[in-house]
C-alpha cells in the first residue's frame, strides 16, 4: 500500500500498465479492497470502469500487463463523436453484416490485447449491454466479432470497449479471415474422417488378422474396403491434387510418393478384396492419411496463428475524411467515406489524424510525420504549397489539402507495388523438402521396378503384392514427417522466445545467412527519443528536476515526438498560456515567468536574452533543445534515439558467426555514422530512400549473399519483401509485419542470434530424421522384397518409425 | 457369427451418426479458435461467489 505522501523515490509501476508511475502523480483506484496506483489518467479511467463494471477479477486472471491507453482527455462528448462516424451505413458496409431478425454482426480489430483475460474481460464487458447478443474474441488474431441488435447504435459498442482500455477498429480484410477459417474446417473434416475410418479398418483388421476364413474373411474385407474408401477419396484427396499439380509442373514434391503409396495400396486392396486373392491394406492406407493429415494440419495451425491477420494496406487509413463543402458561402464540413472521395476536393485534416490521399496544402501550417517515407519520427513543416502524402500523420495543426491522388495512385500503393515487385523478383529458395523427394521418388520407383520384375520371373502370381508391400512398408510416412515435424517445433521455439516466423522457408535459409542488413531509427534504435543530457548554464540556480519539470510542463499537451522524452517529470509545475511554434518550440508561462523551449532561434531570442552571449549546440552527437526564461537562458536539454542494449551484442555476435553487418538508413544526418562507428558496423549509408535500399539489396543478392534484412518501417517494405530472410520489430508498423517473413514479438534483438542457433540444430535434426528414415527403409525394404512382411508387420513398423522421427523433432522444442 | 449379420449395419449407421455429429459441431465454429478456449475454463473456476455479487453491482450501475 502506498501512500499519497511518499512520492519522489517511488520507482512503482502502474498497476494497470506496468510502466513507470511519475514521481508527483497520484491516480489511485480501489481494486479487490487494496487501493493501487496507476500512472496516469488514463489507466485510472480504465482501471475504474473495469472495476465498476464487477470484472475486477480480471486483474486476477491476466498472465500480462496491459497497455497504456491513448490520452484520455476528451470531454464524454468528443469521445462520443469520435465513435459516431461508425453509425453511417457507407462505413458500416465495409465490416458489418446484417443478420436475420433484426440483428447485425459487426467483424473488429481490436488493440490492446495482451493476454487471454483480456477476451474474458471484453466479452463479460459488452455481455452487460443488454443489446449484445453475442461476443467472441480471438487472442491470436485480435480479433473480435459482435452480433448485437441494431436498434442500439454501434458506437455504444465501440465507446465500451474504448472505456476498458481496447481500441476498436474496422476489421476489413474480412476474405483473408474467410479463407482462413475455410482451410481450418476442411482440414478438421478431413482428419475426422480420416480417424473415423482408420479406426474402423484397423478394428476390422484385427479380425483378419486373428484368422477369419473363407466367408467371413471376404465379408471383412469388403467392410475395410467400404470404410477405407471415404477416407482415399476425401481425406487423401489434397495429396492427389498436390501430386497432379505438380507432376504437370514437373517439380517433384513430397506429395508425389505419398499419393503414390496411397492410390496403388488401395487399389491394389481393392482388387485382392474382389478376387478374394492376396493381402488387404485398408488399415495402412488409412492410418498413414491419417498421420499425414495430423502433421499438415499442426502446420497449418502454425501457419494460421503465425500469420498477423492486420496490415491490408486498407487498414492503415481511415475510413472517413472530413470534406469541405461551400453552401450558400460557408464551408460545412462533411464526414465522407474515402471512397466517395474525388481529385479536386478539399479536405480538412485535423491534428492527429492520417492523410487519407494525397495532397496538396491549401491552407494551414503543421508539422507532419512521413515515417512512411523516411523511417524518421521527425516531423517536416508543411506549409500551404506543400505536398503531402497519404498514411503521413498530421502531428501539429489543422491542414486544408487539395485531393491530388487517390486510393492506387497514392505514393503508398507505389510503395506496395514496389514491394510486390521485390517479391516477385526474390531468388526462389529451394525447400531442401522437395530435393529429398525427388531423390526418393527416383529410386522408389527403381526399387519397386525391380522387385516387381524379379517376382514375376521368380513366382508371377506375388509379384504385385510383394511390390505393393514394398510400397507401403517403405512409406514415405517418416520421411514425409521429418521436415515438418522438426520445423513445427523449431517454429514454436522460436515463438517462445519471441521470434514470430512466418513463412515456411525461413528456418532453412537462416542457415545459409551470410549478410545482415539493418534499418537504423526504430530497429537498432527505440525509435523514441529519451533524455540523455542536461547542462545547465552557470548562472542558473534553479535545480536540475525544476528545470524539466518546466520543459514537461510546456510539452505536456503536445504530440510531438521529443514531448515524449519529459512525461517521468510532468506533474512537477503546470504551464499556461502554452504557445506552440511549427519547426521552432513552445513556449509557455510557469508561476508568472515566461519560458521557451526549442531551437536556438526561438529559445535564445527571448526577452532580454538576446545578444548575451552567442549561444552555440554543444555537440552534433545528440538533438539539444535550449530552455530559455524571459531572463536568460536557462539549460541545454540533449535528447537521444536510445540505441536498444543488445544491439551491440547482436552485432559483434553476428561478426564472430563470419556474417558481414551494414546499416541502411533513411535518416539524413550524421546520427548514422556515429551509430556504424559505435557498434562497430564498417558498411554503412545514410540517406537511403525505399528505392536506393532495394537497389542495394539486389546488387548484394547478384553478388551471391544471401542476405537477412531487419527493419520496421513503411519505407522498408520493398526490401523486406526481397530479401532471402525479412525480420520486422514488433513496433513495426503492421504493414511491414505482413511482408516480413519473420517478426520479433519483444523488440529484443538479441533473439536473432537464438534463432540461427535454433537454426543450426535444426537443420542437425532433421538430417538425424533423415537417416533413421533411411536406416528403417534399408532394413524394411530386404524383408518386404522377400515377401516376408504381412499387412499387421507393415502398419506397425510405419507406426514406430513416424513416432520415433516425432520424438526426435520434440527434443528443438527447448 | 450370424449376428454379424445385424451387427455390422448397426455400427455402420452409428459411424454415419458421429461424422455428422462431428461435421455439424465443425460447422458450428467450435473448433475455428482453440487457443481462447483453452483459457476459458480457468476464469470460471473463481467466478461463482464472485458471480452474484458481480451480478448484482452491475444490475445496479445499469439503472
Amino acid at each position: 500500500m502506498a501512500s499519497p505522501a511518499s512520492s519522489a523515490t517511488s520507482a512503482q509501476a502502474c498497476y494497470h500498465c506496468g510502466l513507470p508511475v511519475p514521481a508527483a502523480s497520484y491516480y489511485p483506484v480501489q481494486i479487490q479492497g487494496e487501493t493501487r496506483l496507476m500512472c496516469c489518467p488514463g489507466c485510472q479511467a480504465v482501471a475504474m470502469a473495469i472495476v465498476d463494471g464487477g470484472l475486477d477479477s480480471f486483474y486476477q486472471f491476466r498472465t500480462a500487463t496491459s497497455e497504456r491507453p491513448e490520452a484520455f482527455g476528451e470531454s464524454p462528448q468528443g469521445v462520443a463523436q469520435r465513435w459516431a462516424i461508425y453509425d453511417l451505413p457507407e462505413v458500416q458496409s465495409e465490416f458489418v453484416l446484417p443478420l436475420a431478425g433484426g440483428l447485425k454482426q459487426a467483424n473488429l480489430l481490436l488493440e490492446g490485447i495482451t493476454c487471454a483475460a483480456c477476451s474474458w474481460l471484453i466479452e463479460t464487458h459488452l455481455k452487460q449491454n443488454p443489446a449484445v447478443k453475442s461476443v467472441t474474441v480471438n487472442l491470436t488474431t485480435h480479433r473480435c466479432m459482435v452480433i448485437w441488435d441494431e436498434q442500439a447504435p454501434l458506437s455504444e459498442i465501440f465507446a465500451a470497449l474504448h472505456a476498458i482500455g481496447y481500441v476498436p477498429r474496422p476489421a476489413t480484410d474480412d476474405q483473408q479471415q474467410q479463407l482462413i477459417k475455410k482451410e481450418n474446417r476442411i482440414a478438421l473434416f478431413r482428419i475426422g474422417v480420416a480417424g473415423f475410418g482408420t479406426m474402423q479398418a484397423m478394428m476390422v483388421a484385427v479380425g483378419m488378422y486373428t484368422g477369419a476364413t473363407d466367408f467371413w474373411l471376404d465379408f471383412l474385407r469388403w467392410l475395410s474396403m467400404l470404410v477405407a474408401t471415404p477416407v482415399v477419396f476425401f481425406s487423401a484427396w489434397p495429396f492427389f491434387q498436390a501430386a497432379w499439380r505438380s507432376i504437370q509442373m514437373r517439380h517433384l514434391v513430397m506429395d508425389v510418393p505419398v499419393a503414390l503409396a496411397i492410390g496403388l495400396a488401395y487399389l491394389a486392396s481393392v482388387w485382392a478384396t474382389v478376387t478374394s486373392t492376396g493381402e488387404v491394406y485398408f488399415e495402412s492406407v488409412s492410418m498413414f492419411t491419417l498421420f499425414l493429415l495430423v502433421g499438415r494440419y499442426v502446420e497449418l495451425r502454425a501457419r494460421h496463428r503465425n500469420r498477423l491477420a492486420f496490415g491490408n494496406l486498407a487498414q492503415l487509413m481511415p475510413l472517413t475524411a472530413c470534406c469541405l463543402r461551400t453552401e450558400n458561402g460557408c464551408e460545412i464540413e462533411e464526414s465522407m467515406p474515402i471512397k466517395t472521395l474525388q481529385l479536386g476536393d478539399l479536405i480538412l485534416v485535423k491534428a492527429g489524424d492520417t492523410f487519407p490521399c494525397d495532397g496538396r496544402v491549401v491552407a494551414g501550417e503543421s508539422a507532419v510525420v512521413e515515417a512512411l517515407l523516411t523511417g524518421e519520427s521527425q516531423p517536416v513543416t508543411k506549409k500551404p504549397g506543400d505536398s503531402v502524402i497519404a498514411g503521413a500523420l498530421n502531428n501539429h495543426s489543422p491542414l486544408k489539402v487539395e485531393v491530388t491522388a487517390l486510393g492506387a495512385a497514392t505514393q503508398l500503393s507505389a510503395i506496395e507495388r514496389l514491394a510486390s515487385q521485390a517479391a516477385d523478383d526474390k531468388p526462389l529458395q529451394v525447400l531442401s523438402a522437395d530435393r529429398i523427394a525427388r531423390f526418393f521418388i527416383a529410386r522408389l520407383l527403381v526399387v519397386c521396378a525391380a522387385v516387381f520384375a524379379f517376382w514375376f520371373w521368380y513366382r508371377p502370381e506375388h509379384a504385385l503384392l510383394v511390390t505393393l508391400s514394398v510400397l507401403v512398408v517403405t512409406c514415405p510416412c517418416a520421411l514425409a514427417l521429418a521436415m515438418p515435424a522438426a520445423l513445427s517445433a523449431a517454429t514454436a521455439n522460436l515463438r517462445k522466445r519471441g521470434f514470430l516466423v512466418a513463412r515456411g522457408h525461413v528456418i532453412e535459409t537462416l542457415n545459409s545467412v551470410n549478410r545482415v542488413i539493418f534499418d537504423k531509427t526504430g530497429t537498432l534504435t527505440k525509435g523514441q527519443f529519451a533524455l540523455a543530457d542536461v547542462r545547465i548554464f552557470e548562472s542558473v540556480a534553479l535545480p536540475r528536476d525544476r528545470l524539466l519539470g518546466i520543459a514537461a510542463a510546456l510539452e505536456a499537451g503536445s504530440n510531438h515526438p521529443l514531448a515524449a522524452a519529459f512525461m517521468p517529470w510532468q506533474d512537477v509545475c503546470t504551464a499556461t498560456a502554452v504557445k506552440q511554434t511549427t519547426a521552432a518550440g513552445v513556449e509557455g508561462q510557469i508561476d508568472g515567468v515566461g519560458y521557451r523551449l526549442g531551437t536556438i532561434e526561438f529559445a535564445g531570442q527571448f526577452g532580454s536574452a538576446v545578444g548575451a552571449h552567442p549561444l552555440t549546440l554543444p555537440d552534433d552527437q545528440h538533438l539539444w533543445l535550449l530552455l530559455a526564461s524571459e531572463q536568460q537562458p536557462l539549460a541545454w536539454i540533449g535528447l537521444i534515439d536510445e540505441v536498444r542494449p543488445d544491439a551491440a551484442a547482436l552485432i559483434t555476435s553476428l561478426k564472430s558467426r563470419g556474417i558481414a553487418v551494414e546499416l541502411l538508413s533513411g535518416d539524413q544526418s550524421g546520427a548514422v555514422a556515429q551509430l556504424a562507428r559505435n557498434l562497430g558496423i564498417d558498411e554503412f549509408m545514410a540517406g537511403a530512400k525505399p528505392g536506393d535500399k532495394l537497389s542495394h539489396l539486389s546488387q548484394r543478392q547478384a553478388a551471391g549473399d544471401k542476405v537477412l534484412m531487419i527493419g520496421d518501417g513503411i519505407n522498408d517494405i520493398p526490401v523486406l519483401s526481397g530479401a532471402d530472410v525479412s525480420v520486422a520489430m514488433a513496433s513495426a508498423s503492421d504493414l511491414a509485419q505482413t511482408r516480413a517473413d519473420a517478426v520479433l514479438l519483444n523488440d529484443r534483438l538479441a533473439v536473432l542470434a537464438e534463432a540461427l542457433d535454433i537454426a543450426r540444430r535444426t537443420k542437425g535434426i532433421i538430417r538425424q530424421n533423415l537417416r533413421y528414415s533411411l536406416v528403417y527403409n534399408l532394413l524394411a525394404l530386404p524383408l518386404a522384397a522377400a515377401g516376408m512382411i504381412p499387412p499387421w508387420l507393415a502398419a506397425i513398423g510405419m507406426t514406430a518409425s513416424s513416432l520415433v522421427v516425432i520424438f526426435n523433432a520434440l527434443r528443438l522444442m527447448d | 457369427m450370424e449376428s454379424l449379420y445385424f451387427l455390422v449395419p448397426c455400427a455402420l449407421v452409428f459411424i454415419a451418426l458421429a461424422v455428422k455429429a462431428l461435421f455439424w459441431a465443425i460447422n458450428n465454429g467450435q473448433y475455428d479458435n482453440l487457443d481462447t478456449e483453452a483459457h476459458r475454463i480457468l476464469f470460471d473456476a473463481e467466478q461463482p461467489k464472485k458471480d452474484d455479487s458481480a451480478k448484482t453491482d452491475a444490475e445496479k450501475t445499469a439503472e
